[in-house]
């Protein structure tokens, strides 16, 4: 860091405060949105300090859900999207670090074409493959369940990759010393990688929690039933209604608790997520 | 306790390289060996064959007299020090040295004393609960080396431990580890390319070229009488000075001894004197100084000769055509460009034949 010299140092300090103000005034607003009464917000008249309904709106949208469109309490959705974001974290974390220690410290025939399989479905996401994958899960009777919602975006190439790099860097002498110090494969895998493992996976499980609790296109196409619903799917329900006003106030609690546990995940493992991306210990 | 006899031992890689090509060697029990060579001699492929970390291509493998060829790393009775020591970065120095024995399902009491007992050899005592990346150089080698005593094995192997290490303290382990394995009095195989070290620490010292053994034995002894002009220039430093007895001047001077059929003559630095005189029995050198180097002790005087000739069989250290290494006590320092005469005793020339493979004795 630089330091500047009085006035320059000003300058800078709000250019990032203009910043902050930008990033976060829609939050503050669907914060101050959530605590309002609806009528107040279907008539343009809604002030800029949270109002004074945040217990009952709130109630309201975990308890009971919205009176119209989606009758499903937001609690629940929160509970089916977590349950997807953790299925699909932790499984891509454990089939991708499997993977990729066959891959780097096994040889088998067809080693490398397996390697370029597994590298070639990076070019493949659920959007693309949508229909096989939806004709696969349909066929499996995995609609409406946390299996359907989170196995198709289990298998991860990514993941893979990133394993397979770190795996790349670990010294050799390690695995010889292992093997010297009578380690077998499984052993040297749960006693030494796993462990080194650790900054790395960490790391990966906040990008795919995100990644899995921000799912939408997915959970839209399998799920039917209202109790299977996520808050992603959730949310957009609400907004859309027929015939009645759309209750904006529940629309933006939902928002507010959709950001929460994201939020929380960072936030917790924010050291070993950094140390993850810079650190190699080794 | 184990004798270690590699017989005829053959390495060839799967794109055909052979790294190995037949080595025969006999570490008697709780000996000491050396395997010393330039850099892809294969003598850490021969060590890492010897662990059971490389596949034995051809020949035999035998520790405390069982066949190993086909043998789990971990079922040989041996431990490792590896060169960039391979500590478990994530245990502790006490797990780090436990882990071994703990796989092997000993008892919780025994792995405690046995890892405390090496730990107050090795003075970690206090470090015991540290992580390696806490720990200085000097101390992560001695955690590897209790890792490979606690053991008890049969064997202990030695890849390089010390080239990570600054000089001053790779003297001192030095020292620490002959006192070491003279104490536990167990058989000991070291891979190192650095000459010093295996002239001191060796009892069997193996001089390593290409893939094959160039010389076995007793450290002075191939100082002494150097097999080969691969052994001649290899070990000791500076390096043995060699020549082709084809000049007339050199001819001459060995007409007579025997050894007119020699095709190369060595002489070390150290056997010259400066001197005007001509001796009995020996080999005069006249030669121009070109350079000296004075390091306290001694004086390292470099020379050209008169006349120049051809070039010796590619040899590492090899000198410069025409160029002799002369050590004269520290003392002395010719100027300069100035015309000396060197002589060395009869006794003291080492004869090769003209593919330096073979020692002619005079």
């Amino acid at each position: 860091m630089v330091e500047e010299e009085g006035f320059r140092r000003y300058i800078a300090h709000i250019i990032l405060w203009i910043g902050i103000a930008i990033v976060a005034f829609p939050v503050y607003i669907a914060f101050v949105a959530s605590t309002q009464d609806n009528a107040l917000i279907a008539n343009g008249q809604m002030s800029l300090l949270p109002g004074g309904h945040f217990f009952e709106v709130y109630y309201q949208t975990i308890f009971v859900g919205t009176s119209g469109s989606t009758r499903e309490p937001v609690g629940n959705m929160m509970l089916n999207s977590l349950v997807m974001a953790l299925l699909i974290a932790v499984g891509k974390i454990a089939i991708s670090i499997i993977s990729a220690y066959a891959i780097v410290y096994f040889r088998f025939p067809f080693r490398m074409p397996i390697f370029w399989i597994i590298f070639v479905t990076l070019m493949l996401p659920v959007e693309v493959r949508i229909y096989p994958t939806y004709k696969i899960v349909a066929d499996l009777h995995m609609l409406d369940s946390y299996a359907g919602l989170s196995l198709p975006l289990i298998a991860s190439a990514t993941a893979t990759l990133l394993f397979r790099q770190f795996f790349m860097t670990v010294p050799d002498e390690l695995l010889e010393a292992s093997r010297i110090d009578g380690a077998g494969p499984l052993r040297f895998f749960w006693d030494t990688l796993l462990p080194l493992s650790r900054t790395n996976m960490a790391a990966l499980f906040v990008i795919l929690f995100i990644l899995g609790w921000n799912q939408y296109l997915w959970p839209l196409l399998i799920t039917t039933r209202d109790d299977m619903q996520t808050i992603q799917v959730g949310i957009r329900k609400m907004i859309t209604t027929t015939d009645a006003l759309t209750e904006w106030p529940i629309v933006m609690a939902t928002a507010v608790l959709a950001m929460l546990p994201p939020v929380f995940v960072v936030v917790a493992m924010q050291k070993l997520f950094v140390r993850g991306l810079v650190e190699t210990e080794k | 306790m184990a004798n270690v006899t590699l017989r005829n031992v053959r390495k060839t890689y799967p794109g055909g390289f052979e790294a190995i090509k037949g080595v025969n060697v006999d570490v008697g029990d709780g000996q000491f060996c050396v395997l010393v060579g330039p850099s892809g001699c294969g003598k850490s492929t021969l060590l890492r064959m010897v662990a059971g970390l490389e596949t034995v291509t051809g020949g035999e493998i035998d520790i405390g007299g069982r066949i190993v060829n086909q043998i789990e790393p971990a079922d040989r009775d041996i431990a490792m020090v590896f060169q960039n020591y391979a500590l478990y970065p994530h245990m502790s120095v006490f797990n780090n040295m436990a882990y071994g024995l703990r796989n092997r399902g000993m008892k919780e009491a025994e792995v405690k004393s046995r890892v405390d007992e090496a730990a107050r050899v090795l003075e970690l005592t206090s470090m015991l609960e540290r992580k390696p990346r806490q720990l200085s150089g000097g101390q992560r080698q001695r955690v590897a080396m209790g890792r490979a005593i606690v053991r008890q094995p049969k064997v202990f192997l030695f890849d390089e431990p010390l080239s990570n290490l600054d000089a001053k303290l790779r003297i001192a382990m030095r020292v620490e580890i002959r006192k070491l394995q003279r104490r536990l009095n167990t058989t000991s195989i070291y891979v190192t390319h650095d000459q010093l070290e295996a002239m001191t620490l060796a009892d069997v010292l193996v001089v390593m070229n290409g893939g094959q053994v160039e010389q076995v034995g007793n450290p002075l002894a191939i100082y002494e009488k150097p097999a080969t002009t691969f052994v001649a220039s290899f070990i000791g430093a500076p390096p043995m000075n060699l020549m082709s007895t084809r000049p007339e001047e050199i001819r001459s001077q060995l007409a007579g001894s025997g050894a007119a059929d020699a095709g190369i003559l060595g002489i070390r630095p150290e056997d010259f004197v400066i001197t005007d005189q001509t001796p009995a029995d020996g080999v005069v050198l006249p030669l121009t100084v070109e350079a000296i180097e004075r390091v306290g002790a001694e004086t390292f005087v470099y020379g050209t000769r008169a006349q120049d000739e051809q070039r010796i069989a590619a040899n590492p250290g090899e000198l410069p055509p025409g160029e002799v290494i002369v050590r004269i006590p520290g003392s002395e320092a010719p100027p300069i460009g100035e015309k000396i005469r060197v002589a060395a005793m009869r006794q003291k020339l080492h004869l090769f034949s003209g593919d330096g493979r073979t020692r002619i004795e005079a």
